[in-house]
């Protein structure tokens, strides 16, 4: 069991040192500070941050409809929600082209109030949040149904409105659930690709992100390319590393501790 | 995961691995097998020139690996086995060539010309590469990073006429996706492109193309193992059987 | 002023009626299963029956029976609930959890923290108020807990079992804080322990399969039982048959004396004191308490006693005797006794009892 733990750990670590090892070192810096890099940067972290944003806004609703709600259907939107994990990014951006798109579902709408989406940032946004949402809805769930459902019980016989009990004891009982989700849709926002190239294209500074960027160096300056995936890595290791609390930490379901039960005998 | 769920994972997946691996390299017993690398858009012509050199080499079989050019390249620089490179660009070339890893010098074999593409409608009424850059017409280019792109600037600057294109896509079955689906009015692709993209666009040569055509060379590798069949290949490529399907795709004579 | 409740939840097979004066505390004892913690959910609104109706001093809490439905939601309903774990809200301190309850009525944040100061006071836990609940132990928790439901101000007051997870320290001292804090407060309190009911509450409702099968004040239910599980929790033998002349005919019903567990003799007359004037032919029990049951191993002869032959299925320490069950009979001897007696699970024995320690009385 412990080897192939091993295994399973040097599978996903090798890689990395890898590129880590393929790194044109001395012009390291150059190639990452280069006009089109910075921007392709500046780019992904400002339209992550904004998929993040809206993730949360759609998904806090979803998560508590899904895991408070009972309604015919349940089941089946949950399968729904949870089909971007594991759809291909392309079909998701084929799949997005043809609803927001010129000829698309709401797309001729936006088209004829005069609102463009493909080809701009918001399609980038939208191709990101699109498979960024099911990690925050899931991880909400999840902390949802983990704990809070007798508190809010509780809370409502103390005289609490739904409201209040949302606002006062789920979302501050669920708020590491939401966290750690909110950064999981950041970094999947970060790392979206197959979707964005399908549904947004990629021009700098409006829809190129830094895996576009990536893609695009790799055709040309294979030393870019490995030293742009270096610091897209770095990024997404400080992201997840600084926010991502796992589940060995304290999370939604507090536990009840009761410690220290001498203290009350001596008193 | 219980320890039978993750044998039976295991087994799935190298399963799945192994059955790759037979459908690409495996080889009848015996029969010599012949690797060409060859740029993504060779496809239709390449194919069909296999089969015919295969039925005139009996015993023989070609396995073809289509892919952009720069990545066949980087492939054959990190030791990838082939015979047989061709590359939409000599730029390309030159990084195989220039590595050593070429048997003899190329022979160029083909050429290709942009052209417009349009959705088959053409909302925008192109007629031009003037109405390009017409404003708020939506553009779709080749970044120039890549063959299509390179040649997309190439004419800007012959023209002296510069687009505003909304997307500067890596790959021109990007640029074909984006204008077949309504998305673009306009992209700048290869002729035979759009010969291959069969209706879901519509070509508008423009006369300024003929100042940035693209010559597609093709050469025989050091590293490959079967060097008399390699040559036989090239051999048949530029020849008159394989001008003539080349020709029949769209792609000029070099 | 009072509070009236009927309530049928089928799925639970729950079917109750209670009602409780001003002031009241009622105490619910029962076995598990028996649907207490589901009716009090039924109570403060977290579970809908299907049947029925209920009142708090005049306002309606549900009305499912026909015309008009009427359903209040938990929040409006003025019935706090205090579970057997203390639920303290785990992001607030203990001041904020107490605070909740004048908060969500209405109150500003400087009043509802002095209401909440002044309760966690009345629960001797001031030194308390900055902390978080993960800085508590159970028994601290547990009396926060009970400030924050009667800061909440609740017209009944509901508690599921609040020493249930307690150890035996925290224990007695909730339960003290509650004897003060409930005097004179209308309560219902579910417990598995007869000291809850004697200590905190005027009446007792015996809840079994869901249903009532005996209530009364407190004192009445545990000294003159007359369910099993009432019988069981005051410590007392209860054999349930009709009234004679005499003294009492225990039922046949498959199930005499001495219970399944144990063979009993042909069931016969018992004799026993007449309590309450029972009238002959009416149903009733006979009471005894098990130190009052002297074990032989022959069939002993002499008047006014009553023997059972039994088969003994149990021996267990009980203060400084053996306790000597049979079936649902019970009897505590001393260990030298029990030595002499060879006790074991299996052997055959009489339980013996004189008609003097046998209370006979209307079931």
């Amino acid at each position: 069991m412990a080897a192939l733990a091993v295994v399973a750990a040097a599978f996903i670590l090798l890689p990395l040192a890898a590129v880590v090892a393929r790194v044109d070192w001395p012009n390291f810096l150059p190639l990452v500070t280069s006009d089109a890099s910075l921007t392709a940067l500046g780019l992904s972290l400002r339209t992550a941050a904004a998929s993040t944003v809206v993730c949360i806004l759609l998904g806090v609703p979803l998560a508590l409809v899904l895991a408070r709600g009972e309604f015919p259907g349940q089941r089946l939107l949950r399968s729904f929600v949870l089909l971007p994990l594991v759809l291909p990014p392309v079909v998701g951006g084929i799949a997005l082209l043809y609803t927001f798109g010129r000829q698309g579902l709401l797309g001729r709408g936006l088209e004829v109030a005069g609102i463009q989406i493909a080809f701009s940032t918001t399609a980038v946004v939208l191709a990101q949040t699109f498979v960024a949402l099911p990690f925050l809805v899931v991880s909400l769930e999840g902390a949802l149904r983990a704990g809070g459902q007798r508190y809010e019980a509780v809370a409502a016989t103390l005289g609490a409105r739904p409201g209040t009990v949302l606002r006062r004891v789920t979302l501050p009982l669920v708020l590491p659930g939401l966290a750690s989700g909110a950064v999981l849709s950041f970094a999947r926002s970060l790392g979206e690709f197959g979707a964005t190239l399908t549904f947004a294209g990629s021009l700098q500074g409006i829809t190129r992100t830094l895996p576009l960027e990536i893609y695009l160096q790799r055709e040309t300056d294979a030393d870019a390319a490995v030293a742009l995936s270096l610091l897209l890595v770095a990024v997404a290791v400080i992201v997840v590393g600084v926010s991502y609390r796992g589940p060995g930490t304290p999370s939604a379901a507090p536990s009840r501790t009761p410690n220290a039960e001498p203290a009350e005998a001596t008193r | 995961m219980s320890r039978r769920t993750a044998a039976i994972l295991l087994t799935a997946v190298l399963a799945a691995g192994t059955a790759g691996c037979g459908a690409t390299g495996g080889s009848g017993s015996g029969a010599r097998v012949l690797t060409v690398f060859a740029a993504a858009s060779l496809k239709a012509p390449f194919t069909a020139l296999a089969q015919s050199f295969e039925a005139s080499h009996p015993g023989t079989r070609v396995s073809l690996s289509f892919a952009g050019s720069s990545d066949l390249a980087t492939q054959l620089g990190q030791g990838a086995p082939a015979d047989v490179f061709a590359s939409a660009d000599p730029a390309n070339m030159a990084k195989v060539t220039g590595a050593g890893l070429a048997e003899g010098s190329p022979r160029n074999f083909a050429t290709n010309t942009l052209t417009i593409a349009v959705p088959p409608a053409n909302p925008a009424g192109i007629t031009s590469f003037a109405d390009l850059a017409r404003p708020g017409t939506r553009v779709v280019v080749c970044a120039r990073q890549v063959p299509c792109g390179a040649a997309a600037v190439a004419v800007e600057g012959k023209t002296g006429m510069r687009l505003a294109p909304v997307s500067e896509e890596s790959a021109v079955t990007d640029v074909l996706g984006k204008v077949a689906s309504g998305e673009a009015d306009a992209g700048l692709v290869y002729v035979t492109d759009v010969l291959g993209a069969a209706g879901k666009v519509k070509g508008v040569p423009f006369p300024e193309a003929a100042s940035a055509v693209n010559t597609y060379p093709i050469a025989a590798l050091r590293g490959g193992r079967e060097k008399n069949l390699a040559q036989a290949f090239l051999d048949e490529v530029t020849g008159a059987e394989g001008q003539k399907v080349l020709a029949d795709a769209g792609f000029g004579r070099p | 002023m009072t509070f009236t409740l009927d309530a049928v939840v089928a799925d639970r097979g729950l079917d109750v009626s209670l009602t409780l004066g001003v002031g009241e505390t009622v105490a619910i004892l029962g076995p598990n299963g028996a649907g207490k913690s589901t009716l009090l959910s039924v109570i403060a609104g977290l579970v809908r029956p299907d049947a029925g109706t209920a009142a708090l001093d005049g306002r309606p809490l549900f009305h499912l029976d026909g015309g008009r439905t009427v359903w209040t939601p938990p929040h409006r309903r003025g019935t706090a609930l205090l579970a057997q774990e203390a639920l303290l809200f785990p992001h607030l301190t203990a001041l904020d959890n107490v605070a909740f309850g004048p908060r969500s009525a209405g109150a500003g944040r400087a009043a509802a923290r002095d209401a909440a100061a002044r309760w966690l006071a009345e629960v001797e836990a001031t030194d308390l108020a900055g902390r978080r609940p993960g800085e508590l132990s159970g028994g601290q928790a547990q009396r926060v807990a009970v400030a924050r439901a009667l800061a909440a101000d609740p017209g009944l007051l509901l508690l599921d079992e609040p020493m249930a997870a307690l150890d035996v320290h925290a224990a007695p001292l909730l339960r003290r804080l509650l004897k003060r804090v409930l005097t004179g407060r209308r309560a219902i309190i579910v417990t598995h322990d007869v000291l809850d009911a004697y200590m905190l509450a005027d009446t007792v409702v015996v809840l079994e399969a869901g249903r009532i099968v005996e209530q009364g004040p407190t004192r009445e239910v545990l000294t003159r039982p007359r369910s099993r599980f009432a019988a069981g929790l005051a410590g007392l033998n209860l054999i349930p048959g009709t009234v004679t002349a005499a003294g009492l005919l225990p039922d046949q019903a498959g199930e005499g004396p001495g219970g399944s567990g144990a063979q009993s003799s042909p069931v016969t007359e018992l004799a026993g004191r007449h309590e309450d004037t029972p009238i002959p032919g009416q149903a009733g029990v006979a009471a005894f308490p098990p130190s009052a049951v002297s074990v032989f191993p022959d069939q002993p002869h002499g008047s006014p006693r009553n023997a059972f032959a039994v088969t003994v299925t149990d021996l267990e320490p009980h203060g400084d005797q053996i306790r000597v069950r049979a079936g649902d009979l019970a009897a505590d001897i001393t260990p030298a006794a029990s030595a002499d007696l060879s006790l074991a699970p299996g052997v055959r024995a009489y339980f013996v009892v004189k008609a003097a320690a046998v209370a006979i009385y209307p079931a």
